[in-house]
């Protein structure tokens, strides 16, 4: 496979995910990558995106000719409504993250180690910012999508076991990158699809944890535009 | 019950050490009048219940940038370099609360509970020093009520009763800070006659509302 930009790596990550929700799912997409996913989901299929501070049914960003400064997503931008949205307060919003009823949560990640667990909210002693609603997604979405590029600078972030104080314990199912779809499944990370280009040795030399071929080990697809 | 007051009256109920909610989510239906009062009256050594500190310009964040606040709770602190430098240097002590469990334990001090049982946080380090629950089967992690003394909300249109219906998504955490907190005051973007919302579009019934402030001109 030629040499992607930053860009279309984020871009194929997201669409790749995208094709794992369905009609009608309940989806939280985290800041940064994960949010690109809504982008490229397919236009016939009906996803309503939460957005934790109190949003059901958001649509896209607002430009500035219909900016409501009353409507703001997860990360304060400005965004519209889609038609049937609902709002509702921080408990309520919460109470659906929690009680299970967001079919997909989408998030980043610094670390996924193979029991499935998560770190994504603090680096000791140098970046801590807070978990915002991350440990309540991670806990109480139906499904734990990991979205992330395979390494840090080269630096592996599937790993053992995470080092870094965790967001959740055991709640990730799958991860997608750029080199690859893994499964976290009861014997560990269980490698589903490689991308076009990348062989085995490559993918295990960038994951520190051991990788288990599923019985049908495929090619990750994706878009046709890249 | 007259229930309006301005500025001169709004600063009779702050004083130093109070330990004070203010609504908003990244100073989205926040009540940046209010939080102008606080810093116009010079209180200080305050502790802020607040779900993030926004930014040094906008929402609860003005009051970390002023220096006003020595403890805070909140879930997300990133978008404010100002908190994570004072957290640093030692001025400021934080309590990094998970969203969903910050708004529960303000819910549940209004609700008269004991807490609640959360799941988020087990196996992290939310977790540790806290008492582990298990009901049928499943560990949850014992979350007390959290209350305050004052609580700072915003709502976009608010009845000469204290009735409060928020647009978009400014509801966040007013709502939930209404009810937990001894005094409650509100800032209203408009005041309307008694009567003119309908009943079920209220959000928060006036009785929880001790006061409505409107900002003035004048604010800074």
């Amino acid at each position: 496979m030629r040499e992607l930009s930053k860009q279309q790596v984020r871009r194929m990550i997201a669409w790749r995910v995208a094709q794992e929700l369905h009609d009608g799912d309940v989806v939280n997409l985290g800041i940064g990558l994960p949010s690109l996913v809504a982008n490229e989901t397919a236009k016939d299929m009906e996803i309503l995106l939460q957005s934790e501070n109190g949003l059901l049914g958001m649509d896209g960003l607002a430009d500035s000719e219909h900016h409501d400064p009353n409507l703001v997503n997860a990360g304060g931008q400005p965004i519209t409504a889609a038609i049937g949205a609902c709002s509702f307060n921080s408990a309520d919003s919460f109470a659906i993250i929690r009680g299970g009823h967001v079919d997909v949560s989408v998030l980043g990640a610094l670390q996924v180690d193979e029991l499935g667990n998560l770190a994504n909210w603090i680096i000791p002693g140098k970046m801590v910012p807070g978990m915002g609603g991350a440990m309540d997604l991670v806990v109480g979405a139906q499904r734990v999508i990991v979205a992330m590029e395979h390494t840090n600078k080269g630096r592996p972030k599937l790993l053992t076991r995470c080092d870094l104080p965790l967001t959740a314990a055991k709640q990730v199912n799958l991860v997608v990158t750029e080199l690859g779809v893994i499964e976290i499944s009861g014997q560990g990370m269980l490698l589903r699809e490689l991308a076009p280009g990348i062989d085995l040795e490559t993918i295990q030399a960038h994951t520190e944890a051991k990788l288990h071929l599923a019985d049908t080990l495929k090619t990750m697809p994706i878009p046709n535009d890249l | 019950m007259r229930k309006r007051i301005d500025a001169a009256q709004l600063r009779q109920l702050l004083s130093d050490n109070m330990r004070i909610m203010i609504g908003g989510f990244m100073a989205n239906g926040a009540p940046e009048g209010l939080i102008d009062q606080i810093i116009a009256a010079g209180t200080k050594n305050i502790t802020l219940i607040s779900t993030d500190t926004g930014t040094p310009e906008k929402g609860s964040g003005r009051l970390i940038h002023a220096k006003r606040i020595a403890k805070l709770y909140a879930s997300h602190i990133g978008t404010n370099p100002e908190t994570g430098a004072q957290m640093n240097s030692g001025e400021l002590e934080v309590e990094l609360v998970p969203q969903g469990t910050l708004a529960e334990r303000i819910r549940s001090a209004g609700a008269g509970l004991g807490g609640v049982l959360s799941p988020t946080g087990l196996g992290t380090p939310i977790a540790e020093g806290k008492r582990i629950i298990q009901v049928e089967g499943q560990d949850y992690i014992l979350e007390p009520p959290l209350r305050a003394d004052l609580a700072l909300i915003r709502g976009s249109v608010v009845d000469t009763k204290g009735n409060v219906l928020y647009k978009g998504t400014t509801q966040n955490f007013n709502p939930l800070m209404a009810t937990a907190a001894k005094t409650v005051v509100v800032e209203a973007e408009q005041i309307v006659e008694a009567g003119e919302l309908l009943p079920e579009h209220i959000h928060t019934p006036g009785i929880y509302v001790d006061y409505i402030y409107q900002r003035e001109q004048t604010d800074a």
